[in-house]
């Protein structure tokens, strides 16, 4: 590893490369942390002088991103994914062997330089966790026996191309098949027929089939294009949101490594019927490990003619597609926090209106689509929309992707047309004596037996496609604890509800969890869940609270069993809080307590 | 002439031009909607959520929400200022305020509208945050433990001033306001008093020095009329910390 003096050197080298933007900050400052393990302050300095930034600006980047560093990692930054269902795999027990066996403590950077052991959020190896991630890249199904050969070549040095590559190799996982996933990725089929049908006509089959949004929110795909299209403009943008943060979800990685060129002809049909030159697929960090792959098939797309100027031979038909690397961060999930990230922000959510399709990237009109809506879009050019409506429901048109995890036999990507019962996908995936099932990640619902027989679809459960199966030997306490530590670890900070609200809900859901709750915190968290859902200023801050409201609604034997006598019980143990001055006073006679059981 | 385009606020007809937002439509026309982080020379921000309204039944925050013909607005309803004072008490047990020892107490913002929306008590477990006091300029004191994100700073001395003194660093609850000087202090930045920036913090974060207690409690911008009267810190003129 070179020294920290020369990262003015090689940030100046790497702002040579092509013409320095500042909306390539994030860009930069990913490939200076991957160098460096940190952001050194000459690498901050450089980049501000050149991109004509603050370095005070440069510092809120670098603050705001979890995968950022000011001081540095050591030659191994290795990160246990925290899911909740890699902690049921056991991450947890791992997470302090490996600090044991390491000596070091969670979050600090050893002495000798060496490695870094801290958690992250989801890193979206659900079905084949535990999952950690060593200098970005993923290694799965971690167990002892690995862990421990982890530790060998760690304390030897050993850099990771070294070590055995299977690995790092991550598996698709795939349970069952149905329009999405039944085809060989695509090779410009439906570029054709937009060359041979026209935008309009496209856009209207589009319109008929009834698409909508697979990232959850469910907006007409169509309408989105149509607004985009009609808003004028000298520049447009298509942008696929594979910032795959919700935890359990894991489909879109699965189509990303297998079908990414359906995918790319997803976003090149969508510029073709919108008029846009320019695309950006927006990688999250913790699918790093895809980018070769990626680029390889952008490559051969552009060799085939598929991408790049004149499109299948069509004057005019122009565009090219970069890739952005996310760097730790859930609130880039939603698409206004997407494009401040993908100009080089910091990710907080924008005021709306204006909507990106008609102010996004460099305020200029941006389609943002999942990765899974462009994939489904260039099966409706190739087959038309009553094809597409021959599965799903009249509102719920089509199939979904579901990434099933947790406590059941086989964990993986489920394609299901729309409108499926709970209760068929328990059973399909092997999952018996189930308490619970998370359906949509930790933003979604958390639901209990009587429910499953409700069906995923628009107009019932609308679900992104994150599944988690919970099975009568976990605590549901554990499992809303993990979702609402997450989100308060992950809220932007911006407004104050979700900020201060969320950490305040952790805190008092922490203290229900270790039997200290009272029926008046239960009062408490239903007051502030409520403020978050209405006075939040974007979509995490107003599903931040479901876990916990889920939890009070459906699972009273839970909580009630768990909360302590009497119906107030203080936030603070006085004891535990005078324990230091009773020690050097010497004054730490039972008599003396305050509270507890004396 | 043209009928001019209104909507009812609290069985109030208000009148709006297009683009407006509802609550500069309201300040227009003499109506106080609480409010922390929005001084309408600057644009809108939208994070405080003080100014939470209710339009048609779903609450938004009238900083950031369009007028537009017909809607019905909610500014004074229990839900609503419920709503406001847990608001106002978050801030003020995420930060360290402490008014009886604050040059600020009597011409504060937060302090005037947590008295206008009856907040009596913090309610919530304080954070107690460990924060630093900022005395390295020889004209101006900035003591973060008041900061209330509000980001009135930031725009003042980026769109005014030109000078981008102030950012935002952090995330979550971590999230903090930090100065543009190679050594994070505000007296090696380029600020000066006579910043617009000087004179936009609705607390105690930014506070002249040289000059204490000048007018004595109960002479102060808010002590004789509620804010909804007086109007805001940023509107009393710069540099004068009390009788406005």
């Amino acid at each position: 590893m070179n020294p920290a003096s020369d990262a003015g050197i090689f940030t100046e080298r790497l702002l040579n490369e092509g013409g320095a933007q500042a909306t390539d900050l994030l860009q930069y400052l990913c490939s200076i942390q991957q160098h460096y393990s940190c952001i050194p302050p000459q690498a901050v300095e450089t980049l501000a002088r050149v991109l004509a930034l603050t370095p005070s600006v440069v510092l809120g980047v670098i603050e705001f991103y979890s995968f950022l560093h000011r001081t540095p990692r050591g030659q191994f930054d290795i990160l246990v994914s925290d899911s909740i269902t890699d902690q049921m795999l056991g991450s947890r027990d791992l997470l302090q062997r490996l600090c044991d066996r390491l000596g070091v403590c969670v979050s600090q950077p050893g002495s000798d330089g060496r490695a870094t052991v801290a958690t992250t959020s989801c890193t979206g190896m659900c079905d084949q966790g535990p999952a950690l991630l060593i200098n970005g890249q993923v290694v799965t199904r971690v167990d002892n026996e690995r862990l421990d050969r982890i530790v060998a070549l760690v304390q030897a040095g050993s850099p990771l191309e070294d070590w055995p590559q299977d690995w790092f190799s991550v598996s698709d996982n795939v349970y069952r098949r149905d329009q999405l996933l039944d085809e060989h990725s695509a090779n410009g089929d439906s570029l054709r027929v937009l060359l041979d049908r026209g935008a309009a006509d496209l856009l209207q089959e589009l319109d008929d089939s009834g698409l909508r949004g697979r990232g959850g929110a469910g907006f007409s795909t169509a309408l989105k294009w149509k607004l985009c299209r009609d808003a004028s403009a000298d520049e447009r943008y298509v942008v696929c949101n594979a910032d795959e943060g919700e935890p359990g979800t894991f489909k879109d990685r699965v189509l990303l490594q297998s079908w990414a060129d359906t995918v790319f002809e997803g976003m090149t049909l969508c510029a073709g019927i919108i008029g846009a030159r320019r695309g950006f697929l927006y990688l999250r960090g913790e699918y790093r490990y895809l980018l070769d792959s990626l680029h390889t098939a952008l490559e051969n797309r552009r060799a085939s003619g598929l991408l790049g100027s004149a499109i299948l031979g069509e004057p005019g038909f122009d565009f090219d597609i970069d890739i952005h690397l996310g760097a730790g961060a859930y609130i880039c999930g939603e698409e206004s926090a997407l494009i401040e990230s993908l100009e080089g922000k910091r990710g907080i959510p924008r005021i709306r209106p204006p909507f990106p399709v008609t102010s996004g990237y460099r305020n200029r009109p941006t389609v943002v689509n999942n990765v899974e809506t462009f994939m489904a879009a260039v099966r409706i050019a190739e087959h038309g929309s009553a094809w597409f409506r021959s599965k799903g429901t009249a509102q719920s048109p089509g199939t979904k992707l579901l990434s099933i995890s947790g406590d059941c036999r086989d964990r993986g990507v489920y394609e299901y047309p729309l409108g499926v019962s709970i209760e068929e996908v328990l059973s399909d995936c092997g999952a018996d004596d189930v308490q619970a099932v998370q359906v949509a990640g930790a933003a979604g619902r958390t639901l209990p037996p009587a429910e499953f027989g409700r069906t995923l679809a628009f107009e019932d459960v609308a679900t992104g496609g994150s599944f988690m199966v919970f099975d009568h030997t976990r605590d549901v306490l554990d499992v809303v604890q993990n979702f609402t530590r997450f989100f308060a670890h992950e809220s932007c900070g911006f407004c104050t509800p979700c900020r201060v609200g969320g950490s305040l809900l952790r805190d008092l859901v922490d203290k229900l969890h270790d039997g200290h709750g009272s029926e008046y915190d239960i009062r408490e968290m239903r007051d502030i869940a409520g403020l978050m859902q209405a006075a939040s200023h974007c979509g995490l801050g107003h599903t931040a609270p479901a876990p916990v409201l889920d939890l009070l609604d459906h699972f009273p034997d839970v909580w009630r069993q768990r909360l302590a006598a009497g119906g107030f019980e203080p936030s603070f143990d006085i004891d535990a809080a005078l324990s230091e001055a009773k020690q050097l006073t010497g004054r730490d006679h039972s008599g003396g307590r305050m509270g507890g059981d004396v | 002439m043209n009928t001019r385009k209104t909507f009812r606020m609290d069985g109030r007809t208000i009148p709006f031009e297009d683009g407006q937002s509802i609550i500069d439509a309201a300040l227009a026309a003499g109506e106080y909607i609480p409010h922390l982080c929005h001084n309408p020379e600057f644009t809108p921000h939208g994070s405080c959520r003080v100014c939470t309204v209710d339009v048609d039944g779903r609450m938004v925050s009238a900083c950031t929400q369009p007028a537009a013909e017909g809607q019905q607005v909610v500014n004074n309803s229990d839900p609503v200022n419920h709503y406001r004072r847990r608001l106002l008490q978050m801030l003020f047990v995420e930060g360290n305020h402490v008014c009886p020892g604050c040059e600020k107490s009597g011409a504060c913002q937060l302090q005037a509208v947590a008295y206008y929306t009856g907040m009596l008590a913090p309610h919530f477990t304080h954070f107690f945050p460990r924060r630093e006091v900022d005395a390295s300029h020889p004209d101006t004191v900035i003591d973060f433990n008041r900061c209330i994100l509000c980001e009135l700073c930031v725009r003042a001395s980026r769109d005014v001033d030109g000078k981008n003194v102030f950012s935002i660093s952090g995330r979550g609850i971590q999230s903090r306001l930090i100065i543009n000087s190679n050594t994070g202090r505000l007296g090696d930045s380029d600020y000066d008093r006579a910043d617009k920036a000087a004179s936009v913090c609705p607390v105690g974060a930014i506070l002249p020095k040289h000059q204490g207690y000048e007018v004595p409690i109960g002479e102060r911008l808010y002590d004789q009329r509620p804010i909804s009267v007086v109007g805001d810190v940023a509107q009393a003129k710069q540099g004068d910390n009390g009788d406005g």
